[in-house]
């Protein structure tokens, strides 16, 4: 069963087409790589999705809904999340406030109730900081939860960003590169973090990684762009040896001669 | 010399912190729109100067009904202070609506200019109305908390003189000071205060993170308007007489102690608006003694605005400010 679904998507920037006509099908609790030399549009495809840009053309659907056309925060209260390629924390909260932050959704106080700190708001608030801490022990950080965020190791950051995608409920996540940075040990273990995310919390995970030992490991099904446009979709070891794949990181020489 | 200086601390003291506190709440509403816009609202002035109109009619209303004058002063000052700041809380919410909205994403400068366009017009349309109802411009409200009260602060040390305070001073600065509270309390403790920290952080990530961006900042001018036009009225009963361009001075003074403080930090135009209140006081009190007569007490402004300058020159920050680092 597909959760989310691409048709045609196309964004031009003026003169320059950052994606073109690109589709694709994610099925509901898979793990789906999108991967592709630097430039090839992957994370102007994934803005397309959240929300941050609007298509050209093409529609997007989140279990057969229209999204497209909706504000971020729309978007996100619909099911889909994110982390950033370059770590996009509030650096000066906490790291519980980061991960209430994500939550916001769930208030649904008005104007008044706001200004005048209902009680029923109150317990709002305890239920969702019980949450988040739940969530922070979930990626390992209840120990930092009152440290300022800026103050967090590289691989707890990325930690909490996740921890801070997950705060929303999504039925999708998308991560930006969750990877890059990381030695070889916080790889495996993000590599096992992600993996247990999708069962414990019912997701699909899209992401978008360089690191091709990590991609080949978890993901089951696997999207190339280059140039914007999607040249090859298949499982792993199907796209290992793609030559329009080789040729796309590699240069046509590489196998002509391999 | 610097006995006489000693001697008139306590008056400088209470009148600079009342006065600090009027200042420090309007900056309030200058420091959030920037913490969160990266714009220097100059409306923001003129709805403190509306509060102040709003206020003074209300009150006037009131007075001249049978059931407004019954009541106990202070319960219509309430009264008049809720509904006020409803109103221009409105005003703001409703001012960033079709002013600065659909501008959003135009160079900084572009907003900048609205906001003074707004000024005026907001100049205008209060003289407009007052003129109209009152064939004035300048109007004087019912004076209600006259009363002086002596502290007798030369009990303390022989070295200081009595202050005096008016009552309408105590009810400035107890207003004032609940104010701040509130806000501090509602920034740093309810979940859409922590949503407008996040906003001001980096507005395209709050979003992704389900945060409704353009709801934040409606909430942001009606607190920040609000609390400023609640000051108009604290204001208002405070120095009797007003006309529409007390906005302007004001929210210069107020906008400059949201600097001083460090622009963007809630905490910093707190601090900033009592500084620059008691400075410009103990300038007011003892220029002339200091100079021995060169400069008068009308030169207070220059003393406030040569210390701010000589603040900026050494920490341009402001006082709670952090350097601020490029964003990418």
């Amino acid at each position: 069963m597909s959760i989310l679904e691409v048709r045609n998507l196309t964004k031009k920037f003026g003169g320059l087409t950052a994606n073109q006509d690109v589709s694709m099908t994610v099925e509901k609790n898979s793990i789906t790589a999108v991967i592709g030399p630097n430039g090839a549009g992957k994370t102007t495809f994934f803005n397309m999705i959240t929300g941050v840009y609007q298509p050209t053309s093409g529609i997007i659907l989140l279990e057969n809904e229209k999204i497209n056309g909706l504000q971020p925060h729309d978007v996100s209260k619909k099911g889909i999340s994110r982390t950033f390629q370059n770590i996009r924390l509030f650096n000066e909260m906490s790291v519980l406030e980061n991960v209430l932050v994500g939550m916001h959704i769930n208030l649904k106080a008005g104007l008044l109730g706001i200004l005048l700190n209902l009680p029923a708001i109150r317990k709002e608030e305890k239920a969702s900081e019980m949450k988040a801490y739940n969530l922070l022990e979930y990626v390992g950080l209840a120990d930092s939860l009152n440290e300022k965020a800026c103050n967090l190791s590289y691989g707890a950051q990325r930690r909490l960003e996740i921890a801070r995608a997950l705060a929303a409920n999504p039925k999708v996540l998308l991560l930006d590169e969750p990877a890059a940075g990381m030695n070889p040990k916080e790889t495996k273990n993000l590599t096992q973090l992600i993996q247990s995310m999708k069962h414990e919390f019912n997701l699909t995970v899209i992401l978008i990684e360089h690191d091709m030992k990590l991609v080949m490991e978890i993901s089951e099904h696997i999207v190339v762009l280059d140039h914007g446009e999607k040249i090859a979709e298949g499982k792993p070891e199907n796209i290992r040896n793609n030559p329009k794949v080789v040729e796309a990181y590699l240069g046509s020489g590489a196998i002509q001669t391999g | 010399m610097l006995n006489e200086v000693i001697q008139t601390i306590p008056q400088v003291l209470i009148d600079g912190l009342a006065l600090g506190t009027v200042y420090a709440v309007i900056a309030l509403g200058y420091t959030m729109v920037y913490g969160i816009l990266e714009l220097i609202n100059f409306a923001h002035g003129e709805i403190f100067m509306t509060g102040a109109f709003i206020g003074t009619a209300l009150l006037i209303f009131m007075t001249g009904t049978g059931w407004g004058s019954a009541l106990p002063a202070i319960v219509m000052l309430i009264i008049v202070l809720i509904v006020t700041a409803f109103l221009t809380g409105f005003l703001g919410m409703g001012i960033e609506r079709l002013a600065y909205r659909p501008l959003r994403n135009a160079p900084r400068l572009i907003p900048l200019i609205t906001a003074i366009g707004i000024s005026f017009l907001l100049q205008d349309i209060v003289r407009f109305i007052a003129e109209l109802t009152k064939g004035n411009y300048i109007v004087t409200g019912p004076s209600l908390f006259t009363e002086q009260v002596l502290i007798k602060t030369s009990s303390i040390s022989s070295i200081f003189n009595d202050a005096s305070i008016k009552t309408s001073f105590i009810i400035v600065l107890v207003t004032a000071v609940v104010m701040m509270v509130a806000l501090d309390i509602f920034v740093n403790r309810t979940r859409w205060g922590m949503a407008m920290r996040a906003v001001a952080q980096d507005r395209e990530t709050a979003s992704l993170m389900t945060v409704n961006v353009n709801k934040v900042i409606s909430i942001t001018f009606f607190v920040g308007s609000a609390l400023g036009g609640a000051t108009g009225v604290l204001f208002a009963v405070q120095y009797g007489t007003i006309d529409p361009y007390i906005g302007f001075i004001l929210g210069l003074k107020a906008f400059t102690a949201a600097v001083l403080g460090g622009i963007g930090n809630i905490r910093g135009a707190m601090i900033g608006g009592l500084l620059l209140g008691v400075l410009e006081m103990f300038a007011s009190a003892n220029l002339t003694l200091l100079t021995g007569g060169v400069f008068g007490a009308e030169y207070k402004d220059v003393f406030a605005f040569a210390i701010l300058i000589i603040v900026l020159l050494f920490k341009p920050e402001g006082l709670l400010g952090k350097p601020v680092t490029e964003k990418v």
